[in-house]
C-alpha cells in the first residue's frame, strides 16, 4: 500500500473541506472494497478522510417514505423493522451479497460506490484497463469475459457493477442525497451510476468531493410484493451472474396496476426494465408475456462467446423472479 | 550413525486431541515476522481495548486491525490468509460484531473494544463454541479455525437478535429466527475451511445453540 495521510472527521462540512483541501482524496467508510483496491495498487489515495464517525447512521420514516443515512450498515439496513416490512426487495438483496462480516463493515454509501470486480481492472499486472488507466485498453474484451455485461457495453469496457443492494434500489426508484463543495442535491437513482461509453473510469455521476449523505426510498414502492433472486456459480458468498429485481402492484382482477424491474450482473450499472415494465403493465401477469418483455429489454445485447448464455439466463430470471413476486409461481 | 544424520522430527509431545484443543484456543506458538513500513509520513496513536485490556500503540496508517493484532499486541490466533476478505480467516469482533480484520484499518478502531480467539475463552475454561468444535471435530489443520470460532460465536447473538439471513423466509415476518442447518451453512458462508471440515462446523454451531 502507497502512504497516505489520514484524518478522521465528525460533521460533513469537515469531511467537505477535507477533500478540497487534499488533492486525490478519497472517503472511507466500511473500507472493504477501497482497502482491497489500495493494496492491489488500484487505488492510491494520498489522503484518507475517514468519515465513519459520521452522524449519518439513522433510519427514519418520513413524509415521502423512509430515509436511509449513507452511514448505516448493510447488516442494519437488511434487519431494520422499516425496511424488512416496507421495502423487503432491498433486505433480500443487500443479505444476498457478500458475508456477515462484509456485511456489518460496508456502508449503504459505499456500496453505491464499489468498483467492478473485473478481473483486468483489479491486477495492475495487466496493462490494458481502460477504467484503470484510460486509453490503454481492454483486456476482458479478448480475454476471460464470462462474468462480463451484455447490456450498454462499450468497445472501450465491458465490465459489470457488482452489487446486488443497488439492483434492489434501482427497482425500488430511490433517490441519492449528496452534499458537496458546490452545496446539496439529490440524484435520482438511475442517474447515479453510467454507462462505460469512451471514459469507462467514471463510475458514476458525482461531482468530484462530493458525499453521500443518505438514501430516499419512496412511498410509491413500499408494500408491494417482491422478490430478488440470484443467480451465481457458488450458493452463498459470489457475485451474481445474473440477478432480477421485481416488485408488482395487481389490479384485483389479476391486470398489472405497478411493475418495477431491474435486473444485476449484467451491465455497467443496474440495468432498470423499463420497456419491459411499459409491456407488462395493464396486462395479464402471464408467464409468456414476461418472456416476451423481458426478450425485448434484451435484444440489443451484445455478448461474447463466454457470455452469451446470461441473455437466456436473464430472460429466465427475470421471469421467475416477477413470477414470485406476484406469488404465482407456476415454476416446476 | 551419528545423531545429526538423523531427519529432525517435530515432538511436542502433542496427541491429537491436545493438538486439536491448542489449534481452537489458538494458542499455537507460531513464529511471526515483524514487517516494516518505509516511508510512511507519520505514525498515529491508537488505543484500543482488545480483549478486556487497553492496548496504546503508535501505528502508521496503512497497518490493518489483523497485522496490528499479530504484530504489535502479539495476538498470533488471529490468522492472515487471504489478506482480502475473502477467507474470514481474521475474523475479530469489534464492539460485539464479527468484521474482517484484515480489511480494517487499525487507526480507524481506535476506542473500540475488540475481541480476539484468545480473548473467547473463559479463565481456564473453553467457551462452549470452543468445546463444540473439538467434540464434533470442526476442524482440520486448524488455521482457519479462530477465525470459525469468532464468526460462530457473533451468529449465535445475530440469531438471538432475530438477524435476518440470505435464507430466511418472508423477511416481512419479524420473528425468532429457526437456526436450521440451512441457516447455520448461509450465516458461516463468509468462512472457508480448505480442509472442508464443514459438517463438523455445522454440528459444532448447532450443538452451541443447543440443539443436541
Amino acid at each position: 500500500m502507497n502512504p497516505f495521510a489520514y484524518v478522521r472527521v465528525t460533521a460533513v462540512d469537515e469531511a467537505i473541506k477535507a477533500y478540497a483541501n487534499t488533492p486525490n482524496s478519497r472517503f472511507i467508510g466500511g473500507g472493504t472494497n477501497l482497502l482491497d483496491l489500495m493494496k492491489m495498487g488500484v487505488e492510491t489515495p494520498s489522503q484518507l478522510i475517514d468519515i465513519t464517525r459520521l452522524p449519518l447512521t439513522e433510519i427514519t420514516a418520513t413524509a415521502n417514505g423512509v430515509r436511509i443515512g449513507a452511514l448505516v450498515s448493510n447488516t442494519d439496513a437488511a434487519n431494520h423493522q422499516l425496511i424488512r416490512t416496507r421495502y423487503p426487495l432491498l433486505s433480500q438483496a443487500i443479505l444476498s451479497g457478500a458475508s456477515q462480516q462484509l456485511r456489518n463493515m460496508a456502508t449503504m454509501g459505499g456500496n453505491l460506490l464499489q468498483r467492478t470486480r473485473c478481473s483486468y481492472f483489479y491486477d495492475p499486472t495487466y496493462a490494458e484497463c481502460n477504467k484503470r488507466n484510460p486509453g490503454s485498453g481492454c483486456a476482458a474484451r479478448l480475454g476471460i469475459n464470462r462474468t462480463h455485461a451484455i447490456l450498454g457495453a462499450s468497445q472501450h469496457c465491458i465490465a459489470t457493477h457488482p452489487s446486488d443492494m443497488c439492483v434492489a434500489l434501482a427497482a425500488l426508484e430511490t433517490s441519492v442525497q449528496v452534499s458537496g463543495p458546490r452545496g446539496n442535491r439529490t440524484l435520482p437513482f438511475h442517474d447515479f451510476h453510467r454507462l462505460p461509453g469512451a471514459t469507462p473510469e467514471i463510475d458514476n455521476n458525482l461531482h468530484p468531493g462530493e458525499l453521500i449523505i443518505a438514501l430516499d426510498l419512496p412511498a410509491s414502492t413500499a408494500a408491494k410484493n417482491s422478490h430478488y433472486l440470484k443467480v451465481r456459480d457458488r450458493n452463498s458468498y459470489a457475485f451474481a451472474l445474473v440477478s432480477a429485481a421485481a416488485l408488482v402492484d395487481l389490479e384485483s382482477d389479476g391486470t398489472v396496476r405497478l411493475v418495477k424491474l431491474a435486473w444485476g450482473g449484467i451491465a455497467h450499472k443496474p440495468w432498470r426494465a423499463n420497456l419491459a415494465e411499459t409491456l407488462l403493465t395493464g396486462h395479464q401477469l402471464e408467464r409468456s408475456r414476461i418472456e416476451r418483455a423481458a426478450e425485448q429489454e434484451l435484444k440489443n445485447a451484445h455478448v461474447t462467446v463466454q457470455n452469451a448464455f446470461k441473455i437466456k439466463l436473464a430472460q429466465r430470471t427475470m421471469v421467475r423472479a416477477l413470477m414470485t413476486a406476484a406469488r404465482k409461481d407456476t415454476l416446476g | 550413525m551419528d545423531s545429526d544424520e538423523h531427519p529432525r522430527l517435530l515432538d511436542g509431545g502433542f496427541n491429537r486431541r491436545e493438538f486439536v484443543a491448542t489449534a481452537v484456543a489458538g494458542i499455537l506458538p507460531l513464529h511471526t515476522s515483524t514487517s516494516t513500513h518505509s516511508g510512511s509520513s507519520s505514525k498515529i496513536s491508537v488505543s484500543l481495548l482488545v480483549n478486556g485490556q487497553r492496548q496504546e500503540a503508535q501505528l502508521d496508517s496503512r497497518v490493518t486491525l489483523l497485522d496490528a493484532l499479530r504484530e504489535q499486541f502479539h495476538l498470533t490466533g488471529t490468522k492472515k490468509g487471504c489478506d482480502h476478505g475473502q477467507c474470514g480467516a481474521c475474523t475479530v469482533l469489534v464492539d460485539g460484531r464479527r468484521v474482517n480484520s484484515c480489511l480494517s484499518l487499525a487507526v480507524m478502531n481506535d476506542g473500540r473494544e475488540i475481541t480476539t480467539i484468545e480473548g473467547i475463552a473463559q479463565e481456564n475454561s473453553l467457551h462452549p463454541m470452543q468445546l463444540a468444535f473439538v467434540e464434533n471435530d470442526g476442524l482440520q489443520c486448524g488455521y482457519c479455525t479462530p477465525g470459525q470460532i469468532c464468526s460462530a460465536v457473533a451468529l449465535l447473538k445475530e440469531v438471538s437478535q432475530g438477524q435476518a439471513s440470505a435464507v430466511t423466509q418472508d423477511l416481512t415476518q419479524l420473528k425468532p429466527i429457526e437456526l436450521t442447518d440451512n441457516e447455520i451453512r448461509e450465516r458461516m458462508s463468509g468462512n472457508l475451511c480448505r480442509c472442508g471440515a464443514y459438517v463438523g462446523i455445522v454440528a459444532a454451531v448447532r450443538q452451541a445453540n443447543g440443539g443436541e
